[in-house]
């Protein structure tokens, strides 16, 4: 074009200037509003530690408390299911509890403060389903001939044994978290809360 | 009377493009004398379209997002759907004409996409037609997903939080993207209210702004047709494509026509079988949401299975990536892979009529493999099943990504000059 010769540089770079500074005002508009849709303050204030009394779980048995809007599993484990521990050693991908999905205080062979109380968040590392009880073992637990034990996600076929730890090859990467948690007496637990250590 | 009437559109056309709006689009908008069976299906998603905002319109008025207990123990969402089906009057009927109209949604939609892959609508110089159809197809997926949620139901809870933590693979920001996407640590009722506001107002406005730029873009190109060829290369003297004729009224009356057997069949289904036996309603989607309990086969609603499916058959890590990530991208991909359409075609020819042996068997074997993973996507993993999705999860993007070769060598038969009816 003819008028390119005649553009005025001092107008065209206030122009681009402008825009730059507009640009950088629409940005900085949006961030208020994208971080609107971050936890607010009362979602992170939720989650209070709950108490839960063992003296009612009978050997072998499980219950399921809400915490933080998640289930936490509490079993009682029998010697057996405690042996089975022994069994799975091999089959798991973490069987030392190596990634940090447990408080120091349970990264031992049981992944619990007491052998026979296995406490765990129960949502399945890969997509965040509920994994199934499968506690029967052999065949009849629908698993396989030799499941010694465990749980079963039903979305996408991750199995876990007795302390949570995930097998080889599954679509889950990692063991089950197991969250904080502390006795308050010899019966009772308080999960979410470990300020005494163990 | 008729000079006064002309009087007020005169008025109108000098301040507002009304006549020639409509002479644009409907009356002299000139399309192939050619359309057959498969050109019902794109009239008929606008009229799914316009059945989905009436019928969601009337059930905000009534529907709660509210994931907060009532009095009895219920989730105030769970119970405004279960009130609008028992005790507003008619409210079962809209609902269901919208549930319904969801899956009818889908199948009027694939139809519609399986025309353009017959006779290469895709193709130069309809892309842009393509990719604003193909946006939409993504709004439709997310306004199917997001509206999923609001019943509050089991499929509803634990879908969400399924597709949710999928975000939470991809590397690094992943966790934090799903957080934010919830907007609690956990799926709740902060997700509940947002997703409910992207699905009756963020999308949807979206949705209908990609809709008018997809019609401007085909309106602008003109229609393809049949044999894949342009009307436009033989003109009369007017201008007027010679196998062309206008749309209002010869194609508005046979659209009408597919209305009233779409409506037959709609109807058919909203009274005698509103859940689609378990495919357009899951069971377990009328059992309120429980947080701390998966239902023991969930399995999302059949549009997306043949994603999920893909999603599912990913199972081994690679280059230190999780399986998880790579089952995701795998998923992603599925659906993108189709926006590369218009260049993956190579073939001389557009229409599956003059296309030779091979694109023919490529894009059955291509239905075949969206069928099977479809199947498969809503039946529980088993290891012969796991196998049998990985096979056809390979030929489903080997359709794809050979495409270039293959629509090259495939032995073509020459187009006809004018448009065979």
């Amino acid at each position: 074009m003819a008028s390119e010769q005649k553009v005025d540089c001092g107008r065209r770079r206030l122009i681009v200037a402008t825009a730059a500074v507009g640009g950088v005002a629409g940005v900085v508009t949006a961030a208020p509003f994208v971080a609107s849709m971050m936890p607010s303050e009362r979602a992170k204030a939720a989650g209070a530690p709950v108490e839960v009394d063992l003296s009612k779980l009978a050997l072998g048995e499980m219950l399921t408390v809400a915490w933080r809007g998640q289930p936490v599993w509490v079993i009682n484990r029998t010697p057996e299911m405690i042996a089975s521990l022994k069994v799975t050693d091999p089959l798991v991908s973490d069987p030392h509890s190596d990634k940090l999905q447990q408080p120091a205080y349970c990264k031992n062979e049981t992944r619990s403060i007491k052998p026979e109380f296995f406490v765990a968040v129960g949502i399945c590392t890969h997509l965040g389903c509920s994994p199934s009880e499968k506690f029967e073992t052999g065949a009849a637990s629908g698993v396989g001939p030799n499941w010694p034990g465990g749980f079963l996600c039903p979305c996408h076929g991750s199995t876990f044994d007795l302390a949570g730890r995930v097998y080889k090859d599954k679509p889950a990467p990692l063991n089950l978290v197991v969250p904080p948690y502390m006795y308050l007496s010899d019966n009772k637990i308080v999960i979410g809360e470990d300020k005494k250590g163990a | 009377m008729a000079a006064k009437m002309q009087g007020l559109v005169d008025w109108v056309d000098e301040r507002f493009p009304l006549t020639s709006s409509w002479k644009a689009h409907l009356a002299e908008y000139y399309a192939p004398k050619n359309f057959n069976f498969w050109y019902f299906f794109g009239s008929l998603a606008l009229l799914v379209l316009v059945n989905q905002i009436v019928t969601g319109i009337f059930l905000t008025m009534q529907y709660k997002p509210d994931a907060s207990l009532n009095s009895s123990g219920v989730p105030v969402a769970f119970a405004s759907v279960e009130y609008i089906m028992r005790d507003v009057p008619w409210g079962w009927l809209i609902r269901y004409m919208h549930s319904t109209g969801a899956s009818a949604f889908f199948i009027v939609v694939y139809l519609h996409m399986f025309r353009g892959l017959l006779y290469g609508s895709h193709r130069k110089p309809r892309e842009l037609v393509w990719i604003f159809g193909m946006l939409i197809f993504l709004c439709l997926m997310a306004e199917a997903f997001f509206g999923y949620l609001l019943p509050w139901g089991q499929m509803s809870f634990w879908g969400a939080q399924v597709i949710v933590n999928m975000f939470s693979a991809i590397p690094f920001i992943g966790p934090d993207l799903s957080l934010w996407l919830r907007g609690d640590f956990v799926v709740g009722d902060a997700t509940l209210n947002r997703f409910f506001a992207f699905h009756v107002i963020a999308i949807p406005l979206v949705l209908l702004g990609l809709v008018v730029a997809h019609v401007i873009a085909l309106h602008e190109v003109g229609s393809n047709n049949p044999d894949g060829i342009e009307i436009k290369k033989h003109k009369d003297n007017k201008g007027i494509p010679l196998d062309g004729i206008p749309f209002h009224p010869y194609y508005t009356v046979k659209d009408i026509v597919g209305v009233v057997v779409f409506l037959i069949v709609f109807s058919a289904v909203i009274f005698f079988m509103p859940e689609g036996g378990g495919y357009f309603l899951e069971s377990n989607n009328f059992i309120q949401a429980n947080p701390l309990q998966t239902p023991p086969h969930i399995a999302p609603v059949w549009y997306f299975t043949p994603y999920y499916s893909v999603l599912r058959s990913i199972t081994y890590p690679l280059f230190g990536l999780e399986a998880k990530f790579w089952g995701v991208l795998g998923m992603g991909a599925a659906v993108v892979i189709f926006f590369f359409l218009p260049w993956l075609d190579r073939s001389p020819v557009k229409s599956i009529r003059y296309k030779g042996p091979i694109f023919k068997t490529a894009l059955g074997l291509f239905v075949t493999v969206f069928l099977i993973l479809g199947y498969l996507g809503m039946q529980p993993p088993t290891p012969a099943r796991l196998m049998l999705s990985q096979a056809c999860a390979v030929i489903y993007f080997a359709f794809f990504l050979l495409m270039p070769v293959y629509s090259k060598l495939d032995k073509c038969r020459p187009e006809p000059e004018r448009v065979t009816g």
